[in-house]
């Protein structure tokens, strides 16, 4: 076994550990990041629905500049955004590089398009239920946590898959620019020095992590749906 | 029976958007009694479901006030207003069920915030599930219900913090006949047995029919006749009403067979082709066969319409008369007098006949 695997894979066989942390980091970027973008995208895309016309705390004021700000950071390729927030992810985590320093710009980059993703998703709700809700006398909070956060699971559940398999490919361009983790290993060995048995192998773990997710998603998606 | 417990003043509702302004609702004064069930008709944008939104304040009048039990809720906040909306249930014509809840979860909703133990909820959940014949389904998913079986669980939602008034937003407009019949039962028993005031919004004159006491119709925001159910429909002021009117009855079809010079209402030399109609709730009197027995003519009913409005006969009856010209002239007079709306519509009495 160990003969076949020197064979096959003669550059990865000899970095096992190094394969392994970066695995890790990963993982490691995705979660964190992950959990901040899930976190922030929900309380924006709540604002953005609640205060959008015809919300139940319709608010220009606030919904325009959320709005614009949202389109603006879309708008901005990733790359480029991780070299326009160097200042601001040292002042935070106080380093650029390695995961601390990607889980600024992987937060920064993916908040506002799951924010995006959160606000088409409530907006799938019935606008009759949130009228029924506030003819039970309903109040904004629990019309929030029992009807939108409720009733919404199932199209959050698809707008978190999306988004959480975009910021795995996030990950691995920010990889490319001195974050570590899979992507990095990829390029510093497999692009770089050209061990394409580095770049294959890489390749179907990101493959399966994704397969992972889209799985999950699609449980909970179905769990959901009555 | 007679104090309000909803009362309308002066009420208006205008929406503005940029290029227009909509008047959905014009000076609407209404008194809505306690313990009855009250009928609100108009087509489609005549301003009816902004009308009845204003008793819960879903809709914010732009003037004038609306009194629901004694409780000014246009001057209300949003806090006191969530407490009074507990007291006014509302069913919708497309459920509004949460999908993702159970038919008993999604009533048990509604008790939210009423500071019930859990044991509470259940018991009660399940007795209002009982209550409108669903005990059955009580753990299944809207999906797995009918239209009938949905609007049900609706009801028990609306009825869980013990309303005083529950408003019907066309709540039969998306069942079949069957169901429809079904659920006006049911909302005339929860009417009669917990004394709950209804007010129905409807486009369909079969159900202010069915179980309404008062109807308002609603035309342009714009309440043009209001009443007793059974003298809108003996005695109606206006044409919209009386257009209403026809949608549940074939009487008026008689003009298009005269039209048409249909060989049923082609008449033979002193014969008259008339429509009667019940005016009053009172007549009880065989009319018909005492008229033909007095008067000595035949009579003979093409078709006819009769109905119970409030339990009294309602509608009428298309007939020929034929006999001599002044027994006939005689017996439509006597049939005027005995309160009968008398409409000649083909009259073919000879008149060159000696008069006694």
């Amino acid at each position: 076994m160990q003969e076949f695997l020197t064979k096959v894979l003669p550059n990865l066989s000899v970095r096992v550990p190094e394969f392994q942390k970066s695995i890790v980091d990963t993982l490691k970027m995705l979660g964190l990041s992950g959990s901040f973008v899930f976190l922030f995208g929900i309380l924006l895309g709540v604002v953005l629905i609640l205060t959008k016309k015809g919300g139940i705390l319709e608010n220009d004021i606030l919904f325009q500049p959320i709005d614009k700000v949202i389109n603006v950071f879309r708008s901005i390729p990733f790359v480029i955004l991780i070299s326009l927030l160097l200042p601001l992810t040292r002042v935070l985590v106080h380093t650029s590089i390695g995961v601390k320093g990607a889980i600024v710009p992987l937060v920064i980059g993916t908040v506002p398009f799951f924010a995006r993703q959160v606000e088409a998703a409530l907006s799938e709700i019935d606008q009759g239920m949130i009228e029924a809700a506030k003819a039970m006398g309903m109040g904004t909070a629990a019309i929030i946590f029992k009807i939108y956060l409720r009733e919404g699971v199932p199209a959050l559940a698809r707008a978190t898959t999306i988004t959480a398999i975009n910021l795995l490919g996030l990950t691995a361009m920010a990889g490319a620019v001195g974050a570590g983790g899979l992507g990095d290993f990829a390029i510093r060995y497999g692009h770089n020095r050209y061990m394409t048995d580095i770049t294959w192998v890489t390749t179907i773990v990101l493959i399966l992590f994704v397969c992972l997710i889209q799985l999950v998603g699609s449980f909970v998606e179905k769990r959901s749906t009555h | 029976m007679s104090q309000p417990i909803i009362e309308f003043k002066n009420l208006n509702k205008t929406f503005r958007t940029k290029s227009h302004i909509a008047e959905a609702v014009k000076n609407v004064s209404l008194r809505i009694r306690k313990g009855e069930i009250y009928g609100i008709i108009g087509f489609s944008g005549a301003g009816k479901s902004t009308l009845v939104r204003c008793i819960n304040m879903l809709e914010k009048p732009t003037s004038g006030s609306v009194i629901v039990d004694g409780v000014e809720v246009t001057a209300l906040s949003e806090k006191e207003l969530r407490k009074e909306r507990k007291k006014i249930g509302m069913i919708f014509q497309q459920f509004h069920l949460m999908p993702s809840r159970t038919a008993f979860d999604n009533v048990a909703l509604a008790l939210h915030g009423l500071g019930l133990s859990g044991q509470q909820i259940r018991e009660k959940v399940e007795k209002l599930l009982t209550y409108v014949g669903l005990e059955e389904r009580m753990h299944a998913y809207p999906s797995q219900l009918s239209g009938g079986q949905k609007q049900r669980v609706a009801i028990a939602r609306a009825l869980a913090a013990d309303p005083k008034v529950l408003l019907c937003d066309e709540a039969t407009s998306a069942l079949d006949p069957q169901t429809t019949r079904s659920i006006l039962e049911l909302l005339q028993r929860l009417n009669r047995e917990l004394g709950i005031t209804v007010v129905v919004i409807t486009h369909e004159m079969q159900v202010i029919k069915r179980i309404c006491d008062h109807v308002a119709v609603m035309e342009n925001g714009e309440v043009v006749e209001e009443g007793e159910v059974f003298s809108i429909f003996a005695d109606p002021k206006q044409k919209i009403t009386r257009d209403f009117i026809n949608t549940t009855s074939n009487l008026s079809e008689v003009y298009g067979l005269v039209e048409r010079e249909d060989p049923l209402v082609s008449l033979s030399p002193g014969e008259v082709l008339a429509m009667l109609r019940f005016q009053k709730a009172s007549v009880s009197e065989p009319l018909i066969s005492s008229v033909s027995k007095q008067f000595d003519v035949v009579c003979n009913i093409l078709y006819g319409d009769l109905d119970l409005i409030q339990g009294a006969p309602l509608g009428g009856t298309v007939v020929i008369i034929s006999g001599k010209q002044n027994k006939v002239t005689e017996s439509l007079r006597y049939l005027e007098e005995k309160g009968i709306l008398v409409e000649v519509i083909k009259d073919a009495r000879v008149s060159d006949q000696s008069i006694a």
